[in-house]
């Protein structure tokens, strides 16, 4: 209260006062989502009437009712009877759909990307932080969280960035006021910049500042192999790790394993019991990642995908799925089809590829999320499997379908009433659940479209 | 030597042939029985648009053509003006001059590159032309140039004659270098400071006021000696007679109003506020000064100076009556600014037609060359864009895009050269001078391999940033 008190002030400040009190503006609102985000939602039981309801797992039920209690969907369907004491809500002329989930994110570990470091903490120092987890660092008041759920997206996987293993990413729901209520898998992958053949020299790709001086092919594919190499060696010292504190557990006369937080990290994915995921683009880098994955035996995801069609044949027969991240990205080559990083996920759809559509953003564009799934479809891919991938298919690649992804019984009460198209852009968002909480369609920029709407 | 020379020339056969041969039309098209949203009256359903020596003929149903025309169904098909974009750097050999803080001697006109293949991906996406403006490096910078997209003609071609001149001012993160480190023996550039910045513009139109008069006077016989022409002061005198416009990049509200104060001291009117990520707050005093506001539609917090902006933007200028544009300053961004404009509709919720002005009409206006272009009237060029549904629907693509009645674009032609260009890229590569690499022989010289991203990002880095 006192903090919208404080915006008030602002708003009725005379201009020129404005002009000293920019910075504390900013201050003040950044508190003021602090705010909001403890504002976690309403809970209770409700039940969203005659409405088109698309479950995506299934066909869609016009005229339907969905009731939402302690957290869950419990009722989904045309002939469903509304609890006595549900709150009810008239869903004529709406459509419900589950909440979308963007699988590639770093939400919520960089505030500001350019010139304010202190907000930024997606990339560790050093080139293995397999320990590194984003579950700890995520800021559950940012005002990327608010901002991103009143576009209809309710869940996603953020994950660190940089380095060669960046650590690990976590599913979270956009909702809650500690990493804890946020948290869905708190240690869900392990991203693996896997190395690539760059004619820049750097790894980590090319542009400017990849490192430097271009070099040959040859020399280009020989730095990169030598890079897998120490990769291999971290997963196989990694093994060597986990073995020695085992045997020295089983027996004390052997020689005892100082912890290794790093190695110790990398126990569940050097035992394929997590997914690795590995952010590459080229179709010679992609096989090579799914190669690396086989070699060692790994649970694998690749995170990027833009040449990820001209390895289906290979990501398919090891059930590596891609999140794919190029929907707002251009074209490497000048002379690739002007359309082809739009097509690539009703390719991957047609060779029957595992694939969710993903933003790939650090957190304020994550919004997004429904308009690069939007241009899949007008790329190629129908609209249903396109409003797929970025509800069931992400659910499926990060584990958690049987959890959300779908509006079904049983499952989390993540979700969203619209007016529309949930995948369009002129769109509103009418109301929506986060974990059965009703959640307040406000943000740091609704707060600030009420401070100066009126201004006259 | 002679083997890469071969391979080189092959690649960039490949990078710079126009996937649609332009001009090709020459003199009537009709286009019939589209929905056609004119950007100026509403939308007109079942309706031709005819096409004649580059203009908009005649707009109606039932119209007929010459025996020569080339006649276009597009039954079940959306059409609507070719869309602007009030900020980008496309076909830009550079961007900044980033050494001094006024740099308005510079010209973008001198650094375009018509080959840009930039500007077939912006076709695809209906864009049939743009204000390219210097970077933000300097309080003032370089001259804009206004062009439309005529792919695969000469240069000459693509810079529209008669457009009014246009410069650009910047204020805030970028002309004080702020994310600029300074090494041992590095003397940082003035200014520093949006003090500083403020003070290099005043600096700049008092130097040009005193230029004017110095011509004046000779010109007056008060004086004998001709003053020595000033390139850089000319363009700044330009301004204070209204005869260039001001493209103003700035984040904050207060500074951009200390700019719209300034310009009204020195007698002149800014054209627009580029970026103008808090102008909402504002907005009134926008609307009084006259400026025009270009805009990223939603983009925010990428740095700290975009931290309050919000995608009510655009809604809370049109309220106030100021002419919004919505634009991309990406060449990534640039082929998507129809689902941006879309945004503005439940951002406040515009209308649907003032939602298109602000990527066709209003950066027309904006660019000065409303009254030829920017919507479907009688008598404008014919610069046309036909989608496969509602352009606003997220599943929409265009299927043409024309300038004054020439394709540009044709996603139909595009999929037949696509798949010969894939053919000939194979047998390439097939080729004893293109073999792998480590297989023997000469190794061959390997292109640069660019990597494309938002531009924004990049020099915001590299040489002081526009974005």
């Amino acid at each position: 209260m006192k903090r919208s008190l404080l915006i008030g002030q602002v708003v009725t400040m005379k201009f020129l006062a404005l002009m000293f009190a920019v910075v504390a503006t900013v201050a003040v609102n950044a508190q003021s989502d602090g705010a909001q985000q403890n504002r976690i939602g309403r809970a209770g039981t409700f039940a969203i009437t005659n409405a088109r309801i698309v479950p995506v797992s299934g066909p869609v039920i016009e005229n339907g009712t969905i009731v939402i209690s302690a957290g869950k969907i419990t009722a989904v369907g045309a002939g469903v009877s509304v609890p006595s004491g549900a709150e009810r809500i008239d869903g004529k002329g709406l459509s419900v759909y589950p909440g979308m989930i963007d699988a590639g994110t770093a939400l919520g570990l960089a505030e500001v990307t350019q010139g304010a470091n202190a907000t930024m903490d997606m990339i560790e120092t050093g080139s293995m932080n397999a320990n590194a987890k984003a579950i700890t660092a995520v800021n559950p008041h940012t005002s990327h969280v608010n901002v991103t759920r009143v576009n209809g997206i309710t869940a996603v996987m953020s994950a660190p960035r940089g380095g060669l293993i960046s650590g690990q990413g976590a599913v979270i729901n956009l909702n809650g006021a500690t990493q804890g209520e946020m948290s869905v898998v708190p240690e869900f992958g392990l991203v693996i910049n896997f190395p690539r053949i760059s004619t820049f020299g750097g790894f980590g790709g090319g542009g400017f500042g990849g490192g430097g001086q271009q070099i040959d092919f040859n020399e280009a594919i020989r730095r990169r192999d030598t890079q897998i190499d120490e990769l291999k060696k971290i997963f196989r010292d990694a093994e060597n790790y986990v073995r020695a504190r085992e045997a020295y557990s089983k027996d004390n006369s052997l020689p005892y394993r100082a912890v290794d937080l790093r190695m110790d990290a990398m126990t569940p994915y050097i035992r394929g019991e997590r997914p690795v995921m590995l952010t590459v683009e080229r179709e010679r880098d992609i096989r090579a990642a799914v190669n690396f994955v086989k070699e060692m035996r790994l649970k694998g995801i690749i995170v990027g995908g833009q040449e990820a069609h001209l390895v289906a044949n290979e990501l398919k027969a090891n059930d590596v799925a891609v999140i794919y991240t190029n929907i707002y990205s251009l074209p490497v080559r000048p002379d690739d089809p002007y359309d082809f990083l739009f097509a690539v996920p009703a390719e991957l759809q047609r060779a029957g590829v595992r694939f969710a559509i993903s933003t790939g953003d650090t957190g304020a564009e994550v919004r997004d999320l429904p308009y690069h799934a939007g241009l899949a479809g007008a790329y190629g891919l129908s609209r249903e499997e396109a409003l797929k991938s970025v509800t069931l298919y992400p659910a499926q690649i990060l584990g958690v379908a049987d959890r959300m992804g779908s509006l079904e019984v049983g499952k989390m009460a993540n979700v969203v009433v619209t007016d529309g198209d949930l995948l369009d852009p002129r769109t509103n968002i009418k109301h929506m659940f986060i974990g059965g909480r009703m959640i307040p369609l406000t943000s740091r920029h609704t707060d600030l479209f009420d401070s100066f709407k009126d201004r006259k | 030597m002679r083997r890469s020379f071969v391979l080189v020339v092959a690649i960039a056969m490949l990078a710079t042939v126009p996937l649609v041969v332009p001009g090709q039309s020459g003199g009537e098209t009709l286009i019939r029985n589209a929905t056609v949203l004119t950007a100026s009256r509403g939308t007109l359903e079942n309706t031709d648009i005819l096409i004649r020596d580059g203009k908009i003929s005649r707009i109606g149903r039932n119209l007929t053509a010459g025996s020569g025309a080339r006649v276009i169904d597009a039954t079940g098909k959306f059409v609507t003006p070719g869309i602007l974009d009030a900020h980008s750097h496309l076909m830009m050999n550079a961007i900044n001059e980033g050494s001094l803080s006024v740099t308005s001697m510079t010209r973008i006109r001198d650094v375009l590159n018509p080959t840009d293949h930039g500007i077939y991906r912006a076709l695809a996406g209906g864009v049939t032309g743009a204000l390219l403006l210097h970077g933000s490096a300097n309080a003032i910078g370089g001259q804009s140039s206004s062009v439309k997209f005529k792919y695969g003609k000469p240069v000459e071609d693509f810079v529209i004659a008669g457009a009014p001149e246009g410069i650009k001012f910047a204020m805030g993160e970028n002309p004080k270098r702020s994310s600029q480190t300074f090494t041992g023996g590095q003397t940082p550039r003035y200014p520093r400071t949006r003090m500083g910045t403020l003070e290099v513009m005043r600096d700049a139109f008092e130097r040009a006021r005193d230029y004017r008069q110095s011509w004046a006077d000779y010109r007056a016989k008060k004086t004998r000696v001709p003053p020595r022409r000033d390139i850089e002061l000319e363009p700044i005198v330009e301004i204070l007679e209204g005869r260039r416009i001001v493209h103003a990049h700035g984040y904050r509200s207060d500074e951009h109003l200390n700019l719209l104060q300034m310009a009204e001291e020195f007698g002149f009117k800014v054209g627009t506020l580029q970026h103008g990520l808090e102008a909402y707050k504002f907005a009134p005093e926008i609307a009084k000064h006259g400026a025009g506001v270009s805009i990223f539609v939603d983009s925010w917090s990428y740095k700290l100076e975009a931290y309050d902006s919000i995608p009510y933007n655009a809604y809370i200028l049109w309220k106030n009556g100021v002419n919004v544009s919505i634009n991309s300053d990406s060449n990534e961004r640039i082929r998507r600014l129809n689902l941006d404009a879309a945004k503005v509709m439940k951002y406040g919720g515009v209308p649907e037609q003032d939602a298109l002005k602000m990527i066709t009409l209003n950066p027309a206006i904006q660019m000065g060359i409303g009254n030829r272009t920017g919507s479907i009237d009688q008598g404008k060029d014919a610069d046309i864009v036909i989608w496969s549904e509602h352009p606003f629907s997220p599943y929409a693509h265009a299927e043409m895009t024309m300038i004054e009645g020439d394709v540009y674009f044709d996603r139909t032609q595009d999929r037949a050269r696509q798949a010969e260009l894939r053919q000939e890229r194979e047998a390439l590569e097939k080729l004893e001078v293109n073999r792998a690499p480590g297989s023997g022989g000469t190794q061959p010289r390997i292109p640069t391999e660019r990597v494309e991203d938002d531009l924004g990002e990049h020099h915001g880095e590299v040489d002081g940033g526009h974005r």
